[in-house]
Protein backbone atom coordinates (compact mmCIF):
# COMPACT_ATOMS: atom_id res chain seq x y z
CA UNK A 1 0.00 0.00 0.00
CA UNK A 2 2.92 2.34 0.53
CA UNK A 3 4.74 1.51 -2.67
CA UNK A 4 5.36 4.43 -4.99
CA UNK A 5 6.22 2.24 -7.96
CA UNK A 6 3.94 2.02 -10.94
CA UNK A 7 2.92 -1.36 -12.32
CA UNK A 8 1.79 -0.89 -15.88
CA UNK A 9 1.54 -3.77 -18.30
CA UNK A 10 3.80 -2.84 -21.28
CA UNK A 11 1.00 -3.77 -23.70
CA UNK A 12 -1.24 -1.08 -22.22
CA UNK A 13 1.16 1.86 -22.15
CA UNK A 14 0.45 3.22 -25.62
CA UNK A 15 -3.30 2.93 -25.07
CA UNK A 16 -3.20 4.76 -21.75
CA UNK A 17 -0.97 7.46 -23.24
CA UNK A 18 -3.83 8.44 -25.54
CA UNK A 19 -5.97 9.48 -22.54
CA UNK A 20 -5.36 13.06 -21.46
CA UNK A 21 -6.23 15.23 -18.49
CA UNK A 22 -9.44 17.04 -19.56
CA UNK A 23 -8.28 20.25 -17.88
CA UNK A 24 -4.79 20.15 -19.42
CA UNK A 25 -5.41 18.38 -22.74
CA UNK A 26 -1.73 18.37 -23.78
CA UNK A 27 -0.81 16.17 -20.85
CA UNK A 28 -1.42 12.44 -20.95
CA UNK A 29 -2.52 10.80 -17.72
CA UNK A 30 0.65 8.69 -17.91
CA UNK A 31 2.87 11.78 -17.94
CA UNK A 32 0.76 13.22 -15.15
CA UNK A 33 1.54 10.19 -12.99
CA UNK A 34 -2.06 9.52 -11.99
CA UNK A 35 -2.11 5.91 -13.31
CA UNK A 36 -0.62 3.82 -10.55
CA UNK A 37 -1.20 0.37 -11.98
CA UNK A 38 -2.71 -1.34 -14.99
CA UNK A 39 -2.73 -5.11 -14.82
CA UNK A 40 -3.83 -7.36 -17.65
CA UNK A 41 -5.28 -10.78 -16.86
CA UNK A 42 -7.19 -12.85 -19.44
CA UNK A 43 -8.03 -9.78 -21.53
CA UNK A 44 -9.43 -8.02 -18.44
CA UNK A 45 -7.65 -4.90 -17.23
CA UNK A 46 -7.60 -3.58 -13.68
CA UNK A 47 -6.56 0.05 -13.53
CA UNK A 48 -5.79 2.07 -10.41
CA UNK A 49 -5.71 5.87 -10.60
CA UNK A 50 -5.03 8.44 -7.90
CA UNK A 51 -6.33 12.03 -7.76
CA UNK A 52 -4.01 15.03 -7.91
CA UNK A 53 -6.25 16.88 -5.44
CA UNK A 54 -9.16 15.33 -3.46
CA UNK A 55 -11.76 17.49 -5.16
CA UNK A 56 -10.32 17.15 -8.65
CA UNK A 57 -13.45 17.03 -10.85
CA UNK A 58 -11.41 15.54 -13.69
CA UNK A 59 -11.14 12.13 -12.04
CA UNK A 60 -14.58 10.87 -13.09
CA UNK A 61 -13.93 11.94 -16.68
CA UNK A 62 -10.47 10.35 -16.65
CA UNK A 63 -12.00 7.08 -15.39
CA UNK A 64 -14.57 7.10 -18.19
CA UNK A 65 -11.96 8.00 -20.82
CA UNK A 66 -9.75 5.10 -19.70
CA UNK A 67 -12.69 2.70 -20.04
CA UNK A 68 -13.47 4.01 -23.54
CA UNK A 69 -9.85 3.82 -24.71
CA UNK A 70 -9.40 0.27 -23.44
CA UNK A 71 -12.72 -0.85 -24.84
CA UNK A 72 -11.76 0.43 -28.27
CA UNK A 73 -8.59 -1.61 -28.01
CA UNK A 74 -10.66 -4.69 -27.20
CA UNK A 75 -10.27 -4.89 -23.43
CA UNK A 76 -12.84 -5.05 -20.65
CA UNK A 77 -11.72 -3.13 -17.59
CA UNK A 78 -12.44 -1.78 -14.16
CA UNK A 79 -11.05 1.48 -12.79
CA UNK A 80 -10.39 1.94 -9.10
CA UNK A 81 -9.61 5.24 -7.37
CA UNK A 82 -6.90 4.91 -4.71
CA UNK A 83 -5.70 7.55 -2.24
CA UNK A 84 -2.53 6.01 -0.92
CA UNK A 85 0.23 6.74 -1.60
CA UNK A 86 -0.88 10.32 -2.15
CA UNK A 87 -0.03 11.89 -5.50
CA UNK A 88 2.94 14.23 -5.67
CA UNK A 89 4.13 16.57 -8.43
CA UNK A 90 7.35 14.48 -8.49
CA UNK A 91 5.37 11.91 -10.48
CA UNK A 92 4.98 14.24 -13.45
CA UNK A 93 7.46 12.90 -16.03
CA UNK A 94 10.10 15.10 -17.74
CA UNK A 95 8.04 14.81 -20.92
CA UNK A 96 4.98 15.96 -18.95
CA UNK A 97 6.85 18.97 -17.58
CA UNK A 98 7.87 19.92 -21.11
CA UNK A 99 4.26 19.58 -22.31
CA UNK A 100 3.07 21.87 -19.48
CA UNK A 101 5.65 24.54 -20.37
CA UNK A 102 4.78 24.35 -24.08
CA UNK A 103 1.11 24.77 -23.16
CA UNK A 104 1.87 27.92 -21.13
CA UNK A 105 1.84 26.49 -17.61
CA UNK A 106 4.99 26.83 -15.51
CA UNK A 107 5.92 23.41 -14.11
CA UNK A 108 6.51 22.90 -10.38
CA UNK A 109 9.83 23.89 -8.79
CA UNK A 110 11.30 21.78 -5.99
CA UNK A 111 9.71 22.03 -2.56
CA UNK A 112 12.14 24.59 -1.10
CA UNK A 113 11.97 26.95 -4.07
CA UNK A 114 8.18 26.56 -4.16
CA UNK A 115 8.01 27.76 -0.56
CA UNK A 116 10.28 30.74 -1.33
CA UNK A 117 8.02 31.70 -4.19
CA UNK A 118 4.62 31.20 -2.55
CA UNK A 119 5.50 32.42 0.94
CA UNK A 120 8.29 34.94 0.53
CA UNK A 121 7.55 36.36 -2.91
CA UNK A 122 10.92 35.34 -4.39
CA UNK A 123 11.17 35.52 -8.16
CA UNK A 124 12.11 32.04 -9.28
CA UNK A 125 9.27 30.82 -11.51
CA UNK A 126 10.18 31.02 -15.18
CA UNK A 127 7.60 32.70 -17.42
CA UNK A 128 6.47 30.08 -19.96
CA UNK A 129 6.03 32.81 -22.58
CA UNK A 130 9.33 34.73 -22.54
CA UNK A 131 11.53 32.71 -20.17
CA UNK A 132 12.16 35.56 -17.72
CA UNK A 133 12.18 34.84 -13.98
CA UNK A 134 11.08 38.39 -13.22
CA UNK A 135 7.66 37.01 -12.24
CA UNK A 136 5.33 37.53 -9.29
CA UNK A 137 2.53 35.62 -7.65
CA UNK A 138 -0.92 37.14 -8.09
CA UNK A 139 -2.80 34.52 -6.08
CA UNK A 140 -1.98 31.22 -4.39
CA UNK A 141 -5.07 29.70 -5.97
CA UNK A 142 -5.47 29.56 -9.74
CA UNK A 143 -7.91 28.30 -12.35
CA UNK A 144 -7.81 24.81 -10.82
CA UNK A 145 -6.86 23.56 -7.37
CA UNK A 146 -3.41 22.46 -8.54
CA UNK A 147 -2.30 25.84 -9.85
CA UNK A 148 -1.41 29.34 -8.63
CA UNK A 149 -1.77 32.56 -10.64
CA UNK A 150 1.39 34.39 -11.70
CA UNK A 151 2.29 37.34 -13.85
CA UNK A 152 5.51 38.12 -15.72
CA UNK A 153 6.86 41.62 -15.07
CA UNK A 154 8.86 41.58 -18.31
CA UNK A 155 6.35 40.47 -20.94
CA UNK A 156 3.35 41.23 -18.64
CA UNK A 157 1.62 37.96 -19.52
CA UNK A 158 -0.40 36.31 -16.76
CA UNK A 159 0.14 32.56 -16.49
CA UNK A 160 -0.53 29.54 -14.30
CA UNK A 161 2.10 27.92 -12.12
CA UNK A 162 1.64 24.25 -11.24
CA UNK A 163 2.11 24.21 -7.46
CA UNK A 164 4.59 21.78 -5.96
CA UNK A 165 2.79 19.07 -3.98
CA UNK A 166 4.87 16.73 -1.83
CA UNK B 1 -17.56 -0.69 16.96
CA UNK B 2 -19.24 -0.26 13.57
CA UNK B 3 -21.65 2.34 14.87
CA UNK B 4 -18.91 4.29 16.60
CA UNK B 5 -16.67 4.24 13.53
CA UNK B 6 -19.57 5.46 11.37
CA UNK B 7 -20.31 8.32 13.75
CA UNK B 8 -16.63 9.10 14.06
CA UNK B 9 -16.25 9.45 10.29
CA UNK B 10 -19.33 11.69 10.09
CA UNK B 11 -17.96 13.88 12.87
CA UNK B 12 -14.84 14.55 10.79
CA UNK B 13 -16.55 14.79 7.41
CA UNK B 14 -19.45 17.03 8.47
CA UNK B 15 -17.02 19.77 9.54
CA UNK B 16 -15.58 19.84 6.03
CA UNK B 17 -18.98 19.60 4.33
CA UNK B 18 -20.48 22.52 6.21
CA UNK B 19 -17.36 24.67 5.98
CA UNK B 20 -17.09 23.84 2.28
CA UNK B 21 -20.70 24.95 1.81
CA UNK B 22 -19.98 28.25 3.59
CA UNK B 23 -16.89 28.89 1.46
CA UNK B 24 -18.82 27.94 -1.68
CA UNK B 25 -21.33 30.69 -0.89
CA UNK B 26 -18.63 33.14 -1.96
CA UNK B 27 -18.72 31.79 -5.50
CA UNK B 28 -19.36 34.91 -7.60
CA UNK B 29 -19.47 37.05 -4.44
CA UNK B 30 -15.83 37.17 -3.32
CA UNK B 31 -14.32 40.60 -2.60
CA UNK B 32 -11.98 40.24 -5.59
CA UNK B 33 -11.68 37.75 -8.42
CA UNK B 34 -8.55 36.13 -6.95
CA UNK B 35 -10.12 35.76 -3.51
CA UNK B 36 -13.32 34.44 -5.02
CA UNK B 37 -11.37 31.75 -6.88
CA UNK B 38 -9.32 30.93 -3.79
CA UNK B 39 -12.41 30.46 -1.61
CA UNK B 40 -14.10 28.22 -4.14
CA UNK B 41 -10.87 26.24 -4.65
CA UNK B 42 -10.79 25.66 -0.91
CA UNK B 43 -14.44 24.69 -0.96
CA UNK B 44 -13.71 22.17 -3.72
CA UNK B 45 -10.82 20.65 -1.74
CA UNK B 46 -13.10 20.24 1.26
CA UNK B 47 -15.90 18.64 -0.79
CA UNK B 48 -13.34 16.30 -2.33
CA UNK B 49 -12.20 15.20 1.11
CA UNK B 50 -15.81 14.84 2.21
CA UNK B 51 -16.53 12.47 -0.68
CA UNK B 52 -13.73 10.16 0.45
CA UNK B 53 -15.06 10.14 4.02
CA UNK B 54 -18.71 9.59 3.05
CA UNK B 55 -17.83 6.85 0.57
CA UNK B 56 -16.07 5.10 3.41
CA UNK B 57 -18.95 5.77 5.83
CA UNK B 58 -21.35 4.34 3.27
CA UNK B 59 -19.29 1.16 3.10
CA UNK B 60 -19.21 0.90 6.91
CA UNK B 61 -22.97 1.45 7.22
CA UNK B 62 -23.57 -1.18 4.54
CA UNK B 63 -27.31 -0.45 4.38
CA UNK B 64 -27.47 0.88 0.83
CA UNK B 65 -27.11 4.53 1.74
CA UNK B 66 -24.82 6.25 -0.76
CA UNK B 67 -22.38 9.11 -0.19
CA UNK B 68 -25.03 11.47 -1.62
CA UNK B 69 -27.70 10.19 0.77
CA UNK B 70 -25.38 10.80 3.69
CA UNK B 71 -24.50 14.29 2.51
CA UNK B 72 -27.94 15.44 1.39
CA UNK B 73 -30.66 13.55 3.19
CA UNK B 74 -29.97 13.78 6.87
CA UNK B 75 -31.95 15.96 9.26
CA UNK B 76 -30.34 18.86 11.06
CA UNK B 77 -29.90 16.95 14.32
CA UNK B 78 -28.04 14.20 12.49
CA UNK B 79 -25.19 16.47 11.37
CA UNK B 80 -22.30 16.30 13.79
CA UNK B 81 -20.18 19.30 12.78
CA UNK B 82 -18.90 21.81 15.32
CA UNK B 83 -20.81 25.07 15.66
CA UNK B 84 -17.82 27.09 14.45
CA UNK B 85 -18.03 25.98 10.82
CA UNK B 86 -21.74 26.78 10.41
CA UNK B 87 -21.37 30.44 11.44
CA UNK B 88 -22.38 32.77 8.59
CA UNK B 89 -20.20 34.88 6.27
CA UNK B 90 -21.24 38.16 7.89
CA UNK B 91 -18.37 39.93 6.17
CA UNK B 92 -15.01 38.87 4.79
CA UNK B 93 -13.34 39.21 8.20
CA UNK B 94 -15.79 36.66 9.63
CA UNK B 95 -15.21 34.34 6.67
CA UNK B 96 -11.44 34.39 7.09
CA UNK B 97 -11.48 34.32 10.90
CA UNK B 98 -13.77 31.27 10.89
CA UNK B 99 -11.62 29.57 8.32
CA UNK B 100 -8.42 30.36 10.16
CA UNK B 101 -9.74 29.14 13.51
CA UNK B 102 -10.76 25.88 11.86
CA UNK B 103 -7.65 25.48 9.66
CA UNK B 104 -5.25 25.52 12.58
CA UNK B 105 -7.28 22.74 14.21
CA UNK B 106 -7.75 20.86 10.95
CA UNK B 107 -4.01 20.82 10.27
CA UNK B 108 -3.16 19.49 13.73
CA UNK B 109 -5.98 16.95 13.59
CA UNK B 110 -5.03 15.51 10.20
CA UNK B 111 -1.37 15.34 11.17
CA UNK B 112 -2.40 12.97 13.98
CA UNK B 113 -5.03 11.10 11.96
CA UNK B 114 -2.28 10.03 9.55
CA UNK B 115 -1.14 7.65 12.31
CA UNK B 116 -4.56 6.00 12.61
CA UNK B 117 -4.69 2.21 12.62
CA UNK B 118 -7.54 2.55 10.16
CA UNK B 119 -5.65 2.68 6.87
CA UNK B 120 -8.47 4.33 4.92
CA UNK B 121 -8.70 7.21 7.38
CA UNK B 122 -4.91 7.50 7.46
CA UNK B 123 -4.78 7.69 3.65
CA UNK B 124 -7.50 10.37 3.49
CA UNK B 125 -5.64 12.33 6.18
CA UNK B 126 -2.32 12.22 4.31
CA UNK B 127 -3.98 13.32 1.10
CA UNK B 128 -6.03 16.09 2.75
CA UNK B 129 -3.15 17.45 4.79
CA UNK B 130 -1.32 18.60 1.68
CA UNK B 131 -4.37 20.65 0.70
CA UNK B 132 -5.09 21.97 4.17
CA UNK B 133 -1.57 23.35 4.51
CA UNK B 134 -2.42 25.69 1.60
CA UNK B 135 -5.71 26.63 3.25
CA UNK B 136 -3.98 27.48 6.51
CA UNK B 137 -1.42 29.60 4.70
CA UNK B 138 -4.18 31.49 2.88
CA UNK B 139 -6.33 32.23 5.92
CA UNK B 140 -3.33 33.12 8.13
CA UNK B 141 -2.20 35.63 5.51
CA UNK B 142 -5.60 37.30 5.57
CA UNK B 143 -5.64 37.47 9.37
CA UNK B 144 -2.32 39.29 9.22
CA UNK B 145 -3.28 41.49 6.31
CA UNK B 146 -6.54 42.67 7.85
CA UNK B 147 -5.37 42.61 11.48
CA UNK B 148 -2.20 44.56 10.77
CA UNK B 149 -3.91 46.68 8.10
CA UNK B 150 -5.94 49.86 8.45
CA UNK B 151 -7.80 50.91 11.61
CA UNK B 152 -11.05 49.80 10.04
CA UNK B 153 -9.80 46.40 8.84
CA UNK B 154 -8.23 45.74 12.22
CA UNK B 155 -11.42 46.62 14.05
CA UNK B 156 -13.47 44.37 11.74
CA UNK B 157 -11.10 41.45 12.16
CA UNK B 158 -11.03 41.90 15.93
CA UNK B 159 -14.84 41.89 16.01
CA UNK B 160 -14.93 38.66 14.03
CA UNK B 161 -12.31 36.96 16.20
CA UNK B 162 -14.12 38.06 19.38
CA UNK B 163 -17.40 36.63 18.11
CA UNK B 164 -16.01 33.33 16.84
CA UNK B 165 -13.68 32.71 19.75
CA UNK B 166 -16.47 31.25 21.90
CA UNK B 167 -16.88 28.45 19.34
CA UNK B 168 -13.26 27.25 19.49
CA UNK B 169 -13.37 25.19 22.67
CA UNK B 170 -15.84 22.71 21.22
CA UNK B 171 -13.16 21.51 18.80
CA UNK B 172 -11.50 19.78 21.76
CA UNK B 173 -14.55 18.10 23.27
CA UNK B 174 -14.61 14.32 23.03
CA UNK B 175 -17.75 12.49 22.01
CA UNK B 176 -18.52 8.88 22.96
CA UNK B 177 -17.52 7.82 19.45
CA UNK B 178 -14.24 9.75 19.83
CA UNK B 179 -13.41 7.99 23.07
CA UNK B 180 -14.17 4.58 21.62
CA UNK B 181 -12.06 5.25 18.52
CA UNK B 182 -9.14 6.64 20.52
CA UNK B 183 -9.05 3.47 22.59
CA UNK B 184 -8.97 1.39 19.38
CA UNK B 185 -6.00 3.40 18.06
CA UNK B 186 -8.19 4.66 15.22
CA UNK B 187 -9.19 8.09 16.44
CA UNK B 188 -7.30 11.21 17.45
CA UNK B 189 -7.39 12.38 21.06
CA UNK B 190 -8.50 15.96 20.40
CA UNK B 191 -7.97 17.02 24.00
CA UNK B 192 -4.23 16.70 23.36
CA UNK B 193 -4.33 19.16 20.46
CA UNK B 194 -5.60 22.06 22.54
CA UNK B 195 -2.28 23.45 23.70
CA UNK B 196 -0.65 23.39 20.28
CA UNK B 197 -3.80 24.96 18.82
CA UNK B 198 -3.95 27.94 21.14
CA UNK B 199 -0.24 28.55 20.92
CA UNK B 200 -0.34 28.62 17.10
CA UNK B 201 -3.48 30.80 17.05
CA UNK B 202 -2.01 33.18 19.63
CA UNK B 203 1.23 33.63 17.73
CA UNK B 204 -0.59 34.54 14.50
CA UNK B 205 -2.98 36.89 16.30
CA UNK B 206 -0.10 38.62 18.06
CA UNK B 207 1.73 39.04 14.79
CA UNK B 208 -1.47 40.53 13.37
CA UNK B 209 -1.70 43.09 16.22
CA UNK B 210 -4.96 41.51 17.34
CA UNK B 211 -5.99 41.05 20.94
CA UNK B 212 -6.56 37.51 22.12
CA UNK B 213 -10.05 37.38 23.61
CA UNK B 214 -10.45 36.45 27.23
CA UNK B 215 -13.51 34.31 27.25
CA UNK B 216 -14.72 32.20 30.10
CA UNK B 217 -17.84 30.94 28.41
CA UNK B 218 -17.74 28.70 25.34
CA UNK B 219 -20.55 27.48 23.09
CA UNK B 220 -21.03 23.79 22.42
CA UNK B 221 -23.57 21.33 21.01
CA UNK B 222 -22.75 20.77 17.36
CA UNK B 223 -21.00 17.48 18.01
CA UNK B 224 -24.27 16.23 19.55
CA UNK B 225 -26.34 17.57 16.68
CA UNK B 226 -27.63 20.61 18.58
CA UNK B 227 -26.93 23.46 16.19
CA UNK B 228 -27.21 27.23 16.07
CA UNK B 229 -30.08 28.91 14.21
CA UNK B 230 -27.89 29.31 11.12
CA UNK B 231 -27.71 25.60 10.40
CA UNK B 232 -31.29 25.20 9.18
CA UNK B 233 -30.87 27.94 6.59
CA UNK B 234 -27.59 26.46 5.43
CA UNK B 235 -29.10 22.99 5.03
CA UNK B 236 -32.10 24.40 3.18
CA UNK B 237 -29.76 25.64 0.49
CA UNK B 238 -27.47 22.60 0.57
CA UNK B 239 -30.31 20.11 0.31
CA UNK B 240 -32.61 22.08 -1.97
CA UNK B 241 -32.23 19.99 -5.13
CA UNK B 242 -32.65 16.64 -3.40
CA UNK B 243 -35.69 17.85 -1.46
CA UNK B 244 -37.35 19.48 -4.48
CA UNK B 245 -36.52 16.69 -6.92
CA UNK B 246 -35.97 13.52 -4.86
CA UNK B 247 -33.35 11.11 -6.26
CA UNK B 248 -32.32 13.45 -9.06
CA UNK B 249 -28.90 12.80 -10.55
CA UNK B 250 -26.54 14.75 -12.82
Amino acid sequence: MTTTEQHIDPKLITILETVSDPEIPVLSIMDMGVVRSAILENEFVKVQITPTYSGCPAMDVIGDDIKTALKEAGYQCEVELILSPAWTTDWITPRGRKALEDYGIASPLDAEADKDVLLHGKRLVKCPQCGSINTKMVSQFGSTACKAQFQCDDCQEPFDYFKCLK
Amino acid sequence: MKDNLYKYILGIADNSLILGQRMGELCGHGPSLETDIACTNISLDLFGQVRSYYQYASKIAGDGRTEDDIAMLRKEREYLNVLLVEQPNNDFAYTMARHFLFDVYHFLFLTELQKSKDLTLAAIATKSLKEVSYHQRFSSDWIKRLGDGTDESQQKMQTAIDFLWTYTDELFHQTEADKAMVSEGIGVDVTKLKQAYYSKVNSILEESTLIIPESKYFQKGGKQGIHTEHMGYLLTELQYMQRAYPNMEW
